[in-house]
């Protein structure tokens, strides 16, 4: 099967483009966010030979997400280890082995398990640098799928983002497409230091053109660092995961109202990048943040709390609004989970309330 | 690494550098070596334990002798200055109160005496004589204490978070540092040095979840995890026979292989350390030691350590299992050395700690420029904010 070419347009539809010679496009290929996880961790493990990765059905079973499939295949036993299910356990001996020189990627299978661990990631990871005195630095990577999925109810549902983000020491990183996906984790790999990686599952699956550059073995996404999906004058959209493309498809049906948004896609939690954010706030005057998680102390709220702090609430003609999952633990019913988390109607209606239409 | 080089050969070259009284010593020949017996193991599936007789030369006998009252001294000094308030927050001594001074000094420098430096080790926050037997001066533990800049963590650790090469600390969270060293003991396998890793825990701990994880792991995957329990019968005020279903920490490992080994005697511990780190190293996996000792002292300096206890049993103990006692006896009965020159030693070490501490209370606390530093490894600066938004510190790695 040969690979499609054209482009993604930002509405969802791929266009073809016409082999006519006239006509020249650049190559794009297609990589789901899967596929560009995958990449990232095979070209990882390849160019650094204390890069491993642990956790549960990581290795035999290709990934419980196949998200690790054919790296077993390919490095072995030593370097990809299935555990047993036990995540404190496993986290510590992860974060031991980056103590002593080693460079693990832990899976969790989805970071509700992770809180059996918390305090390795806390406590013995994040902490470590700085109550050595700066003598012992701990270079791991903690990953795997964060946030609401589909029908898996309250206990497999919950978002981490602002849990993980409160933390000094951390870094925390929430890639939405193929390229944040690909970018983040080689960086995430490469840092020194402790580093959170809040992917999705519903993402998985989801294709998004690569540009040549992103294709290369070097592409890396620097963490601490915003990017700007979509450039907008009316309005400042901010977001993390899944839900910017909700925030870019609100977009698109707003500008056909003569509404510009502009979007961002924080892609890092912490160190978050809020001058990217500012700038726009300056130039739109209006603020909306969405986020998967639930509202309170949330990464929406700490947004708005550092706008007031900063030049921007001076340009603020409008309250920056928030728009969250619902306040309740994940149900289970459609029509009750599909109410708790933030849909495009939400973003829509919110954006409207801000500036008063 | 320099001064943490010449800390380890301080200590390594055992005999010190005092003229006068050395010419009276040398006088009078002693013996090159002794054999000891030493108690029997008991043993969890294992066919054989550590030899019941071990050979202790002179030098290696002074050298303990001198590593084993420093790290007393030491504690006894860091006892003194929290009592006088210089040293803070929490304060766990390996040593007994002043008039008790009998405690766990014989597995420190017992466990190391059967290592190489180049192996590992990790412990939970008991740590301070540990650190001291891993290279570190008493200098920098006991400016730790003080929370002052020349401490080993510059201040920012504290008594419970010291490191130094090949030493992880120093952990707070009781039991998280069971995985920690197993994942070490990985490290050691996947990096095929050859290299072992002593992972301390005690009585209270073991009896964390995460132990028992990191039990199954260590031995799914043959880590080179030497597993010990340092049982000195309380976890803070609870007896053993009231938090364990069996006491005998030493078969929790279950199909992990044990030893009990008795932890006042330091020659007992530093062979059964020698037997355990060469069953890793021939990589049949992890083995499991269990020290038996005593704390003489409170769990922490806020504890008088009587409340669930009686004078009478603290008193007990200590008239019969000093480990310094029983080196010193073992060597002057058997001609390795004379009382004067143990004696002067004690000297010695007296003053070491004397001008430690002095350091320790003169040297001047951390700038506060510094209080935002070390966040993140390899980083450029960034800002960390203060207790307000126009608080500002830079943070250097």
């Amino acid at each position: 099967m040969s690979t499609p070419r054209g482009s993604l347009e930002s509405d969802g539809r791929f266009e073809e483009t016409s082999l006519d010679a006239s006509s020249f496009t650049p190559l794009f290929i297609l990589v789901t966010v899967r596929e560009a996880i995958n990449q990232g961790m095979d070209e990882e493990l390849e160019r650094d030979e204390k890069v491993f990765l642990l956790g549960e059905e990581v290795a035999q079973y290709d990934g419980a997400y196949k998200v690790s499939r054919g790296l077993w295949k390919k490095y072995g036993d030593k370097r990809i280890i299935d555990t047993p299910i036990s995540e404190m356990g496993f986290a510590g001996i992860a974060v031991g082995a980056a103590m002593a020189g080693l460079r693990p990627i832990c899976e969790f299978m989805t970071f509700n398990f992770s809180m059996q661990a918390i305090d390795q990631v806390i406590n013995s990871a994040a902490k470590t640098y700085y109550m050595s005195g700066g003598l012992q630095p701990v270079p791991i990577v903690f990953r795997g799928p964060n946030g609401a999925s589909a029908g898996v109810a309250a206990q497999h549902s919950q978002c981490f983002a602002a849990w993980y983000g409160h933390c000094p020491g951390l870094k925390v990183v929430s890639p939405w497409n193929s390229e944040d996906a690909k970018g983040l984790i080689k960086s995430a790999i490469r840092d020194n230091n402790p580093v959170v990686v809040l992917e999705n599952e519903l993402m998985y699956g989801v294709p998004f053109e690569l540009s040549s550059e992103a294709q290369s073995k070097d592409f890396l996404v620097p963490i601490g660092k915003a990017k700007i999906e979509r450039q907008g004058t009316h309005i400042t959209v901010v977001s993390h995961s899944r839900p910017v493309g909700h925030c870019l498809e609100a977009a698109t049906v707003l500008s056909k109202e003569g509404i510009e948004c502009e979007v961002i896609n924080m892609r890092t939690i912490r160190p978050m990048d809020i001058e990217t954010i500012e700038a726009s706030v300056m130039k739109t005057n209006h603020l909306v943040t969405v986020e998967g998680g639930w509202p309170q102390f949330g990464v929406g709220a700490e947004i708005c709390a550092r706008i007031m702090e900063g030049p921007a609430f001076n340009f603020l003609d409008a309250p920056a609004v928030r728009v969250t999952g619902a306040d309740v633990p994940m149900p289970y019913a459609k029509i009750l989970e599909d109410n708790s988390v933030p849909q495009v109607k939400d973003i829509i209606f919110a954006i409207k309330k801000t500036l008063n239409i | 690494m320099r001064k943490m080089l010449a800390a380890v050969s301080r200590v390594l070259s055992g005999v010190a550098q005092k003229p006068a009284s050395r010419v009276l010593v040398a006088s009078r020949s002693f013996a090159n070596d002794a054999t000891f017996e030493i108690k029997k193991c008991d043993l969890h599936r294992l066919e054989e334990g550590p030899p019941v007789t071990t050979v202790l030369t002179r030098e290696d006998g002074l050298r303990y002798y001198r590593m084993m009252q420093t790290v007393r001294r030491m504690e006894l000094k860091a006892d003194q200055l929290y009592k006088q308030k210089i040293i803070r927050g929490f304060c766990h001594l390996c040593d007994g109160q002043l008039l008790l001074p009998l405690m766990q000094e014989a597995c420190c420098v017992g466990l190391e005496a059967g290592i190489n430096p180049t192996d590992h080790l990790i412990t939970a926050y008991r740590a301070h004589g540990f650190t001291f037997t891993r290279g570190l001066s008493v200098r920098e533990i006991l400016a730790e204490l003080t929370g002052r800049r020349g401490g080993c963590a510059k201040g920012k650790g504290g008594s419970m978070h010291m490191y130094a090469k090949n030493f992880y600390g120093g952990n707070g969270i009781v039991g998280a540092q069971v995985p920690l060293g197993a994942g070490i003991a990985l490290a050691c396998k996947y990096f095929g040095k050859d290299e072992v890793c002593l992972t301390l825990y005690g009585d209270g701990a073991a009896n964390q979840g995460q132990i028992f994880e990191a039990y199954n792991m260590a031995a799914l995957w043959k880590l080179p995890c030497i597993f010990i329990c340092e049982n000195n019968r309380y976890g803070m005020g609870t007896s053993v026979e009231r938090a364990a279903a069996s006491t005998d920490y030493y078969k929790r490992g279950d199909f992990i292989p044990g030893l009990r080994v008795d932890g006042m005697d330091i020659l007992c511990v530093r062979e059964a350390t020698r037997f355990a780190a060469a069953y890793c190293r021939s990589g049949k996996g992890p083995i499991l030691m269990e020290l038996q000792t005593y704390r003489y002292h409170g769990h922490s300096m806020s504890d008088p350590g009587v409340s669930y206890r009686t004078r009478e049993e603290i008193q007990e103990v200590r008239s019969k299992s000093d480990p310094i006692m029983l080196l010193k006896d073992r060597m002057v009965n058997s001609n390795l050395a004379s009382v004067e020159e143990l004696k002067e030693i004690d000297v010695e070490v007296r003053k070491e700690i004397e001008d430690a501490a002095q350091f320790a209370t003169a040297d001047p606390e951390p700038p506060l420029e510094e209080l935002g530093h070390h966040i993140y490894s390899s980083d450029p600066p960034f800002e960390v904010r203060g207790a307000n938004q126009w608080i500002k510190f830079k943070s250097i790695s």
